[in-house]
């Protein structure tokens, strides 16, 4: 019953967890489970450098390393960037709203443990014959059934489940930033991370609709004999690039717009100024999200589709540089005149900028169709989108990383190791890239896993691995800095350490799990820079303090999770030599577990419970 | 707070008007719904006799598909009841990105090239 007061203080440590439904929880598993797969994707990417160090290497054979490249590509993409992105949204978005959690609690768990579970059945393909090894485009026919090994059904079915778990967390985020904005904070009033969030969010239910109609294509391709990308059987093979790219190239926006609202909280927060042309900044997050939607053919310039289409698209292409241009003065006229701190976070920040315009200027030149047919799958392509990626976004992450942490966790990162990282990332980063452009232009390929002596590519590969472990370096620094910070840090107690802008730093540190004891009045952008400077300094309430009404944690996301873990797995075997246990069978153990749970969470009752007035007045006088 | 949760209302909470307006919008939604299945009829038919051309069936198919499109819109999800302004944007703006695509993949998968 709703009065039955449960304290998750009641629960064991892991139960807690694994029920739990609290969005700055959820925020760091996925910050957790981010972190795994990006350090495992890091790993992959070692190994391939090792193996290009030298001309002729025989560090791994040339299969692993097809299967490397499949895996880091994927696992980066869907499995580390987007679980991380969507850690910091989910720990950002419900405080910077000003709202006591997102708006549907349970599918927050429920999208969290969907993701974690798909990523966890791409995973386990190394245990059965090897991982998918097709590229993480996997174009057919390299991946069709006649081709492509049991990898390929699990990059099928693993991306088909964590895909569901993205989508569902994109829909939860446009509700909560549609119906749970505190009194006063209208649309205009958004900070501009929020504003990204929704821009994605509905990126997000666009685009990924699109991947799970191919991947389920395929898997009828593969698994059921269908003939879709089948060319003898009247099927196209070009169709599966079209809907991949049609998928493939919003995700690059959903994964760098969140970077961009990063950096427009963090760099207005350490110039003491507020964000320089606000209003440009949201017009130009909503042109770059629609032109997105519209320039998927460039992946495919060389494909042949014909010249009035390849210029199509190529002139589209370039309009989103503009956009873009107008966010990147933007971030330089917020710097210009403030009075800057350059601590970690903003030293990822503001060098992102640059490293941010070189990756876009790589961008523009192979927008341009006729030259593409020089750059296209050369090295050239993997330098341009490792600058987006790594100098866009991880980048950004790294900055909100070191800006949220204190809100997160209660004590800041070391400052003086933190330095260190940036540092060696930064300089390990342009070592490993900057010099692919040129190998891509002399004619390194890229996704081939050897060279030959003799081809001018010996020193500048070399290079290119130096910097990688340089990079590697900095990120093991990170990691190390993580744990020493945890013991030594000092705990911080004050709501606000870097004196910022935004709602998250009116609430109290740690944050209580309502967030706010009262829904607070929003009268500004900058809520609480304007209450700082015009007020007294506090938010004002726009509702009596009272009994809190919070949901109640549930186990079965968890087994929604497992059941499609179960179900994926049981596809896979149908593809198998000779399973151990009937392929059906599996199949409908997941869906009995999955639809079980669903149908358990319809009848049973659930009203969540209340925090009673005395208690919040407790924790609220604690941290006062 | 909170006690009387899990028991069922005996009595609706709407007042007279509203309850009538709810009947009215039953009305609609069920005159909408047999309207459609007639237009899914009138396809069925159009593709399975033989005595209609194929010339004919075609763009007689593509217009009820339109009409379909746009009953689905306004009398199934709501587009045209007041307060939808976002999943009328919402809708609209996947309306606006879904349309280029598929003129675009109609256009590029055929046999010509352009």
């Amino acid at each position: 019953m709703a009065d039955n007061y449960a304290n998750t203080a009641d629960k064991s440590v892991l139960w807690d967890w694994l029920t739990t439904v609290d969005h700055k929880k959820i925020a760091i598993m996925y910050l957790i489970a981010g972190t795994l797969f990006f350090v495992k994707a890091g790993v992959m990417a070692l190994f391939m450098r090792i193996q290009l160090m030298r001309p002729e290497m025989e560090f791994i054979t040339g299969q692993t390393f097809n299967e490397l490249i499949t895996m880091h590509g994927t696992i980066m993409l869907f499995l580390a960037a987007t679980p991380l992105i969507f850690a910091f949204m989910n720990f950002a978005v419900p405080l910077q709203i000003g709202a006591r959690d997102v708006a549907f609690p349970f599918v927050n768990a429920l999208g969290f443990w969907i993701f974690f579970f798909g990523g966890l059945l791409l995973s386990v393909s190394w245990f059965f014959g090897g991982g998918p090894d097709a590229g993480w485009t996997s174009y057919v026919p390299l991946a069709s059934r006649e081709h492509g090994g049991l990898g390929i059904d699990f990059y099928v079915l693993g991306l088909q489940v964590s895909g569901i778990g993205t989508l569902v967390s994109g829909i939860n985020f446009i509700v909560t930033i549609i119906n749970m904005r505190a009194p006063g904070m209208t649309m205009m009033r958004l900070p501009l991370f929020v504003w990204t969030t929704l821009v994605v969010s509905i990126l997000i239910v666009f685009a990924f609709t699109p991947l799970a109609a191919g991947l389920a294509l395929l898997m009828l391709d593969r698994i059921f004999g269908g003939q879709f990308f089948i060319p003898g059987m009247d099927g196209n093979v070009v169709l599966w690039q079209h809907i991949f790219w049609i998928f493939g190239h919003p995700e690059v926006y959903i994964l760098v717009l969140p970077a961009f609202g990063i950096i427009s909280e963090v760099i207005p927060a350490f110039s003491r100024k507020r964000l320089f042309g606000y209003s440009a900044m949201v017009f130009a997050t909503l042109v770059i999200a629609f032109l997105g939607f519209m320039v998927w053919v460039h992946h495919m310039f060389t494909v042949g589709i014909g010249p009035v289409a390849n210029s199509i698209f190529a002139i589209a292409t370039m309009a989103i540089a503009v956009p873009t241009g107008i966010k990147i003065f933007n971030w330089l006229f917020t710097m210009w005149g403030g009075k800057l701190t350059f601590n970690t976070a903003m030293l990822c920040a503001s060098s992102f900028v640059p490293t941010f315009v070189l990756g876009g200027v790589t961008g523009v030149m192979l927008a341009m169709a006729p030259v593409d047919h020089l750059y296209h799958d050369t090295y050239f392509v993997v330098a341009h989108f490792h600058y987006i990626i790594i100098g866009g976004i991880v980048l950004g992450l790294f900055a909100a990383l070191f800006y949220w942490y204190p809100k997160m966790f209660g004590h800041k990162l070391n400052e003086a190791l933190g330095k260190w990282m940036f540092w060696l990332f930064y300089i390990g980063f342009h070592l490993t890239f900057f010099v692919q452009h040129i190998l891509g232009l002399i004619g390194m390929q890229r996704r081939i896993y050897t060279y030959l002596e003799g081809q001018g590519m010996a020193t500048m590969n070399m290079i290119s691995t130096i910097g990688t472990f340089i990079m590697a370096f900095a990120v093991v620094l990170l990691v190390f800095n993580v744990v020493y910070s945890a013991y030594k840090s000092e705990r911080i107690t004050e709501r606000d350490p870097w004196d910022a802008r935004t709602l998250e730093w009116a609430t109290n540190t740690p944050v209580p799990e309502y967030n706010f004891a009262q829904t607070p009045q929003v009268r500004s952008l900058d809520p609480w820079f304007y209450e700082k400077v015009h007020g007294d300094g506090t938010m004002k309430p726009a509702e009596p303090l009272d009994d809190i009404h919070m949901p109640n944690g549930s186990i079965l996301p968890f087994m929604i999770g497992l059941g499609l873990f179960i179900g994926g797995f049981g596809f896979i075997m149908m593809n198998m030599e000779n399973p151990i246990v009937p392929p059906l069978l599996v199949v409908i153990l997941g869906a009995v577990l999955t639809f079980g749970s669903m149908g358990l969470r319809s009848i049973k009752e659930d009203h969540g419970y209340n925090i009673p007035l005395e208690r919040i007045k407790k924790i609220e006088k604690e941290a006062s | 707070m909170g006690e009387n949760l899990s028991q069922p209302f005996e009595k609706s909470a709407m007042s007279k008007d509203e309850r009538i307006q709810l009947e009215r919008e039953k009305r609609i939604q069920i005159t909408a719904f047999a309207f459609m299945i007639s237009l899914t009829l009138l396809a069925f038919i159009a593709t399975g006799s033989e005595i209609i051309p194929a010339v004919f069936t075609v763009p007689f198919i593509v217009g009820l598909a339109v009409i379909q499109f746009f009953l689905q819109l306004f009398y199934f999800m709501h587009l045209k009841d007041k307060n939808h302004a976002w999943p009328n944007m919402m809708m609209v703006s996947g309306v606006f990105l879904s349309t280029p695509t598929i003129i675009a993949l109609a256009l590029l998968l055929g046999e010509t090239k352009f």
